[in-house]
């Protein structure tokens, strides 16, 4: 127990901050990719075939492709690509992009792949009668979107939202072969410098454990306040 | 663009791509039969068996992936004690650590996907099997366990595919597998966008290959 003890002696205090720092990239990488997911469910259910197309590229590329490739192209390509960028505007030093940054964005692009097809079955199981009935009321495409289809959308996409979430969650541990300090990394430097592997990776499934426990209580409670009326 | 380098490792990876698959069928061999295991227990009305069996699935699907190749590899060999029977000598190769934990974690996946199927199979099948006399035994594997696995085609396909992905994590316990590969090259050229197209067309190409084969089977073994 004096391992997990906070202050210099333990682990306890680095092992916390490494757990909130798992929560804001989930976070982040969540948000990232309701950001892929808002642009590429419309062309996944675009009447143009080349829109189509493209939607269904970044979905099945991504969702076909291990996690860690991914991530692996965003570490070595990323300040690559920003430094190739900047070198056109006449910049030629070297940057180096935050981890955090490069972590959430791989993620974020994964768990967007994974929101999209979501948002696209969620918007193709509303009744056509509902576009139907908002059309013949003269109600424009905006507030149609708003006030008609997102309420019954996030009624359907809740559940299939919470598994991204589990997803995304358990994803950012591939993180820490970019060297993020989140749980796996900072149990990774525990268990090197301790010499007790079995311990923190056991705590670090345990930590793992108890947030998809209490993610998935909320979300439980967000199902039940969609789904009034029902 | 460099086509040399796209063209030069692509044999690499393919040999790579032998690991990978070795892992993914090794692991889903192993993984059918522990999630069967698991997903009869589910279905006992005996509320510690089912308990037990539900506690497995919970733990390896609410933990990533890395932390359970990561206890078994390096955790299970500060064990003393392990240390000094046999199964040291399977513990303390990486490709079968990573063989242990693929399994066990598609073992918990593949078992909640038979339990859901064991569960929405019409009571009156089983009803009908018993009216004509047969025995419970030969209901559960001749009428139940077909239509589960049928049941199960669909999802389980999606499973086999996850863990196709999966298996790119062998190689953080130093496993040379596909994903292993292609870091190495990465990390050596730093052309990260040319080996990505090349690694992940291999790992799409599977993906595709997989998809139709369930396709495939699901149109073969349909109830129509």
């Amino acid at each position: 127990m004096e391992l997990l003890a906070f202050g210099k002696t333990g682990w306890g205090d680095e092992l916390f901050y490494a757990t909130l720092m798992t929560i804001a990239v989930s976070i982040t990488a969540m948000l990232v990719g309701f950001v892929f997911a808002i642009i590429f469910t419309p062309l996944k259910l675009s009447k143009y075939k080349s829109l189509n197309l493209l939607g269904n590229f970044y979905t099945t590329v991504i969702r076909g492709v291990p996690e860690l490739l991914v991530i692996y192209l965003f570490f070595f390509g990323g300040s690559g690509a920003i430094m190739y960028v900047a070198s056109i505007f006449g910049y030629y030093e070297y940057i180096e992009i935050n981890a955090f940054i490069t972590g959430s964005l791989a993620i974020g692009i994964i768990s967007g792949a994974y929101s999209t097809e979501v948002f696209r079955g969620a918007i193709q199981s509303i009744d056509k009668g509902q576009f139907e009935a908002a059309k013949v009321l003269g109600i424009n495409k905006f507030v149609q979107f708003y006030k008609i289809i997102l309420p019954q959308m996030l009624r359907l996409a809740i559940p299939n939202l919470s598994n991204v979430w589990q997803i995304t969650l358990k994803d950012t541990s591939l993180i820490s072969v970019t060297g993020l300090v989140e749980i796996m990394r900072q149990s990774y430097v525990a268990a090197g410098s301790t010499r007790d592997p079995l311990f923190f990776y056991s705590f670090a499934a345990v930590l793992y454990l108890l947030l998809t426990y209490i993610s998935m209580k909320l979300i439980n409670k967000l199902e039940v306040r969609y789904s009034r009326g029902y | 663009m460099d086509f040399d380098l796209m063209i030069t490792s692509f044999p690499k990876l393919l040999v790579a791509t032998v690991v990978t698959l070795k892992l993914l069928s090794a692991s889903l061999f192993f993984g059918l039969l522990l999630g069967l295991f698991f997903a009869i227990l589910r279905i006992n009305k005996n509320i510690f068996i089912n308990k037990f069996a539900y506690g497995y699935s919970y733990v390896f699907r609410g933990t990533p992936l890395l932390v359970q190749i990561f206890i078994i590899y390096f955790g299970l060999g500060q064990i003393e004690y392990l240390r000094s029977t046999f199964l040291w000598v399977i513990l303390k190769e990486p490709y079968w650590c990573a063989i242990i934990a693929f399994t066990l974690n598609t073992g918990a996946y593949t078992s909640e996907i038979l339990r859901s199927a064991f569960q929405t199979i019409k009571p009156g099948i089983i009803e009908a099997g018993k009216s004509l006399g047969i025995s419970n035994k030969i209901i559960f594997y001749k009428i139940q366990i077909p239509i589960a696995i049928r049941q199960s085609l669909p999802a389980y396909g999606n499973e086999i595919i996850l863990m196709m992905k999966g298996t790119s994590l062998a190689s953080t316990v130093t496993l040379m597998d596909l994903t292993g590969v292609a870091k190495y090259i990465i990390s050596t050229t730093f052309k990260p966008i040319e080996v990505f197209i090349v690694a992940g067309g291999i790992y799409l190409f599977m993906t595709f290959i997989i998809h139709n084969l369930i396709k495939f089977l699901e149109k073969k073994y349909s109830f129509q």
